[in-house]
């Protein structure tokens, strides 16, 4: 069956209060998670993570590295989750998924020229076409902002549904890069635009960019999906990227979560956290729960 | 109306992922069995012998004795605050003055913790706004107006600004530490000693601001406190030697103070009831409007004499607004005040509970359409559930009459004209809220409504340097600011 979808106007957005968001936020950072919910919370916070190495200096090496960290987070401990994903560059698409055989855990590539997006249209399709024809699940697109701060609407539109068709069956993230965006008037635009054109995820930043995800950004994304969802019944998934290293940052967006658009969404099939330093911290806190006692970082592998 | 395109609801509040219970330790604070009135700087027995029982409204346990004073323990601390003015506090620099409000101030901070804990365990309201708004406030307060004590020529430059004497000050059950410093602090500050009544349900932060008022140092007679109800709040009023009178409470005893004092000297300001207008354009950022209709009815239970409890929406927004309240409505958690999760807290008392009651069975039978949240409330103890009463009409009692609790009615309009009618047509005139995104309609709006107060695109919010009052049946003389110098002053 299909739903007929009414494209909306992106010049007219509805409005954001960005003080009424920072009150928001603040009231989700007051939430106090103790004891079996916070267990509960921090394993749910694990096998959310897209784990992710976007460097110039990655190497065949520290990709196996990190497959294989994200498959055995801490083989001493007892019933832990994997992390959702591996993300990584187009070229190391083939290797992570061949690591990674077997464990369900999928493989993320950036594409679409990451991080800039500076490039044509036929270089980003391309590059989209290489990661999925490698075996890629996901792949994680940048938006053009400057095609979107000029305010060629459409153009970003296209693009991002052009890019969609590429993907074929892998699923579509798109990175708005929402610290270039500058208000969060534009984060709810981007945040439709990619909705429409048929985003299955959209993630806030590349990581690259001061800032990457804030929490204002992600409540104001989130409340786009809902809008979204009151209106066709679809669900769209939420990644915030970069910049959320300790557990009791990514609880309060589990709460945020939570509070927004309910259970549904407690899920990594419906969210994500971008990141490469957060697992350590969920596991210490993990182990500190069970033991009562802080371990030093020394007892926890880093990839 | 907007309709909504489809019927797939989120799943809130009930999550598979809940928070643990958290509360908040009680093992730092100490609650005596029993509480005497603070008079001439001392913990003195009522002369009656009399006390009465203040309880825990969330489990509807006694916490402490409370003295009841009569006119003769009232009369005796008239005293106390006459002689201190004539023979110290009108004497002293008023430098000297400042020094002793800012050491008030500081001793609260510094008590913080222990205060939040009693005010949410005394009155009911959730530990995360006695932590986060109660307290705090109440310390900027004494802050702020430490400051002015001794800068009153230059905030009325050649006005030779001087003191009245004694204030008799009777304060309400819904911010009861707050109130009082709204209360003691500029009284102080202007030169003037006190006399102070906490409401009844609610004395032991007032009497916990007592000893730290003794332990503070501050000449004795200046501050006196007499717990009691409503004979105690009388003997007030009617001592012959009392300068200033100044109230918060509901206008039915504004009105009776009113009368009372007529042809007397005494000054006075009444803060009283009131039933605010909040009104939604449908321009307004929706998101963060459905925020400040929750925080502007279901802050403090609803026991705000400024909550916006009649919500105006824009015709053409109600459908989105009206869906998205009612899924915020299940985030809510209402239950133990002590729990640091909890939002919603306990109703003040059983006699408050049964006057929401009243009026929740009211506008049922008014027609308008009921609805509330689905959490759960604790079986002990006096709870309400947020509620809505969705297309109600400005003739009903509900939308007419002050209900003082988690209870919202919703009306719709569709022109500005319209709207600013409605929202005046009440007898109160305390407060209302905005939300546009238009600067040039905030303006308009502001300029209309009959309302001492008017927030745009937020609402309940609250600072020392800010004046508040009401219009009409909500009172007059406004308290926090400069011109909350002014009722103590003589010019």
């Amino acid at each position: 069956m299909k739903t007929i979808i009414t494209l909306p106007d992106f010049t007219k957005t509805p409005t954001v209060d960005q003080v009424g968001v920072e009150e928001r936020v603040a009231r989700f950072q007051t939430r106090s998670i103790k004891k079996e919910s916070k267990v509960q919370g921090l394993k749910l916070a694990l096998n959310m993570i897209d784990l992710t190495t976007l460097e110039g200096k990655d190497t065949e090496g520290k990709v196996k590295q990190l497959c294989y960290k994200a498959a055995h987070l801490h083989d001493v401990m007892q019933g832990l989750p994997t992390v959702a994903a591996v993300c990584v560059y187009p070229t190391f698409v083939k290797l992570a998924k061949k690591q990674l055989e077997g464990t369900g855990i999928k493989v993320a590539s950036v594409a679409t020229a990451f991080p800039s997006g500076q490039s044509t249209r036929k270089v980003k399709i391309e590059d989209t076409k290489f990661a999925v024809a490698n075996g890629a699940d996901e792949v994680d697109m940048v938006i053009s902002r400057n095609e979107f701060l000029e305010g060629n609407y459409n153009y970003v539109f296209d693009e991002i549904a052009a890019v969609k068709e590429a993907c074929a069956n892998a699923r579509l993230k798109v990175i708005l890069e929402t610290g270039e965006l500058s208000t969060l008037d534009n984060v709810r635009r981007a945040s439709e635009i990619a909705i429409y054109a048929g985003a299955d995820f959209i993630k806030t930043s590349t990581g690259k960019i001061a800032p990457a995800a804030t929490q204002p950004v992600t409540l104001v994304m989130l409340e786009t999906i809902r809008d979204y969802y009151y209106k066709t019944g679809k669900m769209v998934g939420m990644k915030p990227a970069g910049g959320i290293s300790t557990a009791k940052i990514a609880l309060q967006y589990l709460v945020m979560l939570r509070e927004t658009l309910g259970d549904a969404w407690l899920t990594n099939q419906w969210y994500r956290f971008g990141a490469s330093s957060l697992a350590n911290d969920v596991l210490m806190q993990l182990q500190k729960e069970q033991d009562g006692v802080y371990q030093s970082g020394d007892y926890f592998s880093r990839d | 109306m907007e309709k909504p395109q489809n019927k797939k609801t989120l799943s809130l509040g009930k999550s598979k992922w809940s928070y643990a219970p958290s509360p908040e330790s009680t093992s730092h604070i100490t609650i005596k069995p029993q509480y005497e009135l603070f008079i001439d700087g001392k913990f003195i027995k009522p002369g009656s012998g009399k006390y009465f029982d203040t309880i825990n409204p969330a489990t509807e346990e006694k916490l402490s004795s409370i003295a009841e004073a009569d006119e003769k323990d009232v009369d005796k601390a008239v005293k106390a605050a006459r002689k201190a003015y004539d023979k110290t506090w009108s004497k002293l620099p008023a430098k000297e003055r400042g020094k002793y409000i800012y050491r008030i101030a500081r001793l609260l901070q510094e008590r913080a913790r222990e205060f939040s804990v009693i005010e949410s365990m005394d009155g009911g309201k959730p530990i995360r706004e006695s932590r986060d708004i109660d307290v705090p406030l109440a310390a900027n307060h004494f802050f702020y107006y430490a400051g002015w004590a001794d800068k009153l020529e230059y905030a009325f430059p050649n006005r030779k600004p001087q003191s009245l004497g004694v204030a008799g000050q009777i304060i309400p059950w819904n911010f009861p530490l707050l109130m009082a410093a709204w209360k003691i602090a500029p009284a102080l500050a202007t030169g003037n000693t006190v006399v102070l009544k906490p409401a009844e349900t609610t004395s032991l932060t007032a009497l916990k601001l007592a000893e730290l008022i003794a332990d503070s140092g501050l000449p004795d007679g200046v501050v006196n406190i007499v717990t009691g109800a409503g004979r105690t709040g009388a003997a007030i009023v009617n001592h012959p030697d009392i300068d200033k009178i100044a109230f918060t409470g509901s206008t039915d005893v504004g009105k009776l103070i009113q009368k009372a004092i007529a042809g007397t000297k005494k000054k006075a300001t009444l803060e009283l009831g009131g039933k605010a207008a909040n009104i939604i354009f449908a321009d307004a950022p929706i998101d963060q409007a459905v925020e400040g209709i929750v925080n502007g009815i279901f802050f403090n239970q609803g026991h705000v004499c400024c909550a916006g409890s009649r919500l105006f929406i824009e015709e053409s927004a109600a459908g989105e607004v009206i869906r998205k309240l009612k899924d915020r409505l299940e985030t809510l958690i209402v239950g133990d005040p002590l729990d640091k999760n909890t939002d919603i807290g306990a109703i003040n008392s059983k006699q408050q509970l049964a006057t929401i009651n009243k009026y929740i069975e009211i506008g049922k039978k008014e027609g308008a359409d009921f609805y509330q949240s689905s959490c759960s409330i604790p079986k002990k103890g006096y709870f309400c559930k947020p509620t809505l009463f969705l297309n109600a009409s400005q003739s009903h009692r509900v939308v007419q009459e002050e209900i003082f609790g988690p209870v919202l009615t919703i009306q719709t309009f569709r022109t500005v004209d319209e709207v600013i009618e409605k929202a005046n047509n009440i007898p109160y005139g305390l407060s209302a809220g905005v939300w546009t995104d238009k600067g040039s309609k905030i303006f308009n709006l502001t300029t209309k409504l009959r309302a001492g107060v008017v927030w745009a695109n937020t609402y309940n919010k609250f600072d020392p340097a800010s004046p508040f009052g009401g219009y009409k049946e909500s009172g007059f003389g406004r308290e926090g600011g400069l011109h909350g110098l002014m009722p103590y002053l003589k010019f």
